[in-house]
């Protein structure tokens, strides 16, 4: 025994020394992984608190009428705010319009085609940058273009100020899925005879689209939210919207203004719309992963 | 070019036991250069690959095999920086040129790489791609050619009744296979094949090396091969090459028996690569 002890290497010794280091490295090695756990559980708080707050204050007035009425005159109850879900997803959809195409093509020219030009650089550079914009600045934009010169407040601008939100999202991840395609795809498609616009359009996007839609599915899942864009550009309407180039109601404008006035029922509104909100930001995102996974 | 070519001309016979002379210079190279960038990677090559016989590229890693094969369908365009000297020709016509369509040349040189990269499409899909880039619509002419191809590569009974299942559920030995298929599909001249079956285990590779017998009645094969048993097992001719030239070329029985460089000799006897 002592042979082994005298004759062992350093950290054998160090342990037999009353081992009061080893217990100190041990406790020292429990604290940090407690605290790095803690700290993850804190994570989930914010997210499981706004659900529980949504459900509790949302769920007593969720009935279908909220989806075909329209919101109701201040302090009044009853009603709904079917125009302004209507409203959201007409401007969305006309946003997706405008930025899908522009994105993924763009992306396609960034990646397949001249990947190293300084036009390829100056669009990466420039689609981060638009990623930080402040939401309100797209709303000024739109207003600038669409309102000014259109003279009036309309889902169009709602929807221009939506796109220029989503395109800098949907290009770079429509690049990064293009990334994702192996090249080995695109050899074996020249091999054959194909043409680039052949093997882009035949191989690699069928390829890249679970992660494109992905992409897609998560700048819609943010427009839909954005309450900044629509303020000066669709403005808000208390009746389903005629034609698109009027004010255009929107669940989160919706919100915004029943929040803020005296009245209980439309405060009450307010906490229902919001759990729309949420439940469709919610289901989009899921969606997002789960039905444009790749099966292999 | 060496007396033996003289012989080869007399000593191919159909199933008739008519001699058929093919093209000595089927796909012929002439003082060929090749730069990546500023790097010579090809040295003067010049050399005649004969018609529906097995030409086999041998040499140490970076000797310029590849570089050479990947050539002979103007692959290598598409990398960038890439210059070349010289002149490749197919049936006598140079690939390079202006009225040659890269695409129909793709087409007529088809190209099987080491590591099998079917679509992530079925297996029909991927054997009718060939044919539909080329605008081929008729759903009969496709279903012959797609038994004709699995058929040729040797894989129609494995494959036949999964025909629209993924490509990418076959084993590696039958995804090689079918990369095989989907080249023939389009029923080309020439067959590159780069290390073939360097990726795959020896029961597959025996299966690949039956097909290239098979497929020499029909195309004109080029196989870049590390694996000299390989090369002596399936060629008619091999060529030698060492830093991008061409050190010798000749009858694979000559090349393995009774080379003429001492280059030659000291790489298949293993002294060095």
């Amino acid at each position: 025994m002592d042979n082994i002890i005298t004759h062992s290497p350093g950290f054998f010794r160090d342990e037999r020394v009353g081992s009061s280091k080893a217990m100190a490295r041990s406790l020292w090695n429990r604290v940090l992984s407690t605290l790095c756990i803690t700290l993850s559980l804190l994570t989930l708080v914010p997210l499981i608190s706004i659900v529980y707050l949504v459900l509790k204050n949302g769920l007593p007035l969720l009935k279908w009428s909220v989806f075909t009425t329209l919101p109701p005159a201040a302090g009044m109850v009853g009603g709904g705010f079917g125009n302004a879900v209507l409203g959201t997803m007409v401007m969305v959809g006309l946003g997706l319009v405008i930025s899908a195409p522009i994105g993924i093509l763009s992306a396609i020219y960034i990646h397949e085609y001249s990947p190293a030009s300084h036009l390829a650089r100056a669009v990466r550079i420039v689609a981060k940058l638009l990623t930080g914009i402040p939401s309100i600045i797209c709303g000024v934009f739109a207003f600038a273009t669409v309102v000014a010169t259109t003279g009036t407040f309309s889902a169009y601008a709602g929807g221009v100020a939506l796109a220029v939100l989503m395109l800098p999202t949907i290009l770079l991840t429509s690049e990064q899925a293009l990334l994702g395609v192996q090249s080995a795809y695109r050899e074996a498609s020249y091999g054959l005879g194909a043409t680039k616009f052949q093997t882009i359009l035949r191989v690699v996007l069928p390829d890249a689209l679970p992660a494109v839609m992905t992409g897609i599915m998560l700048a819609v899942a943010r427009a839909a939210g954005e309450t900044a864009p629509l303020i000066f550009t669709a403005l808000f309407s208390q009746f389903w919207a005629k034609s698109l180039s009027e004010p255009t109601a929107s669940l989160s404008v919706l919100i915004y203004n029943f929040a803020t006035v005296p009245f209980p029922h439309q405060i009450q509104m307010a906490w229902t719309a919001s759990l729309v909100l949420v439940a469709f930001v919610t289901i989009a995102n899921i969606a997002s992963q789960m039905v444009f996974s790749k099966k292999h | 070019m060496s007396p033996n070519m003289q012989e080869e001309r007399i000593s191919r016979h159909d199933s008739a036991g008519h001699a058929t002379p093919g093209r000595t210079d089927f796909l012929s190279v002439r003082d060929f250069d090749f730069y990546y960038g500023r790097k010579q990677a090809l040295f003067g090559i010049t050399m005649d690959i004969p018609e529906k016989q097995v030409t086999a590229f041998i040499g140490p890693s970076g000797c310029g095999k590849s570089t050479l094969l990947r050539n002979f369908n103007r692959m290598n365009e598409l990398i960038d920086g890439i210059r070349h000297e010289g002149d490749i020709q197919l049936l006598g016509q140079s690939i390079y040129d202006r009225g040659v369509e890269v695409i129909a040349l793709r087409r007529s040189i088809g190209i099987v790489f080491q590591k099998s990269n079917p679509f992530p499409k079925s297996i029909y899909e991927n054997i009718v791609y060939g044919l539909r880039i080329s605008g081929e619509r008729n759903r009969s002419v496709l279903d012959e050619a797609v038994e004709r191809s699995l058929r040729g590569a040797a894989l129609w009974e494995e494959a036949k009744d999964r025909l629209h299942e993924s490509a990418l559920g076959l084993s590696g030995g039958q995804m090689q296979r079918l990369c095989i298929a989907r080249a023939i599909a389009n029923r080309p001249k020439v067959l590159l094949m780069d290390e073939p079956c360097s990726a795959l285990d020896p029961i597959a590779t025996v299966k690949v090396e039956e097909l290239i017998h098979e497929l020499k009645r029909e195309f004109t094969i080029v196989i870049v091969t590390h694996n000299m048993q390989q090369a002596t097992r399936c060629s008619d001719r091999t060529a030698f090459f060492y830093l991008g030239k061409l050190i010798e070329y000749d009858t694979t029985q000559k090349i393995f028996s009774n080379p003429a460089q001492k280059q030659t000799e000291d790489y298949i006897t293993g002294r060095f690569g």
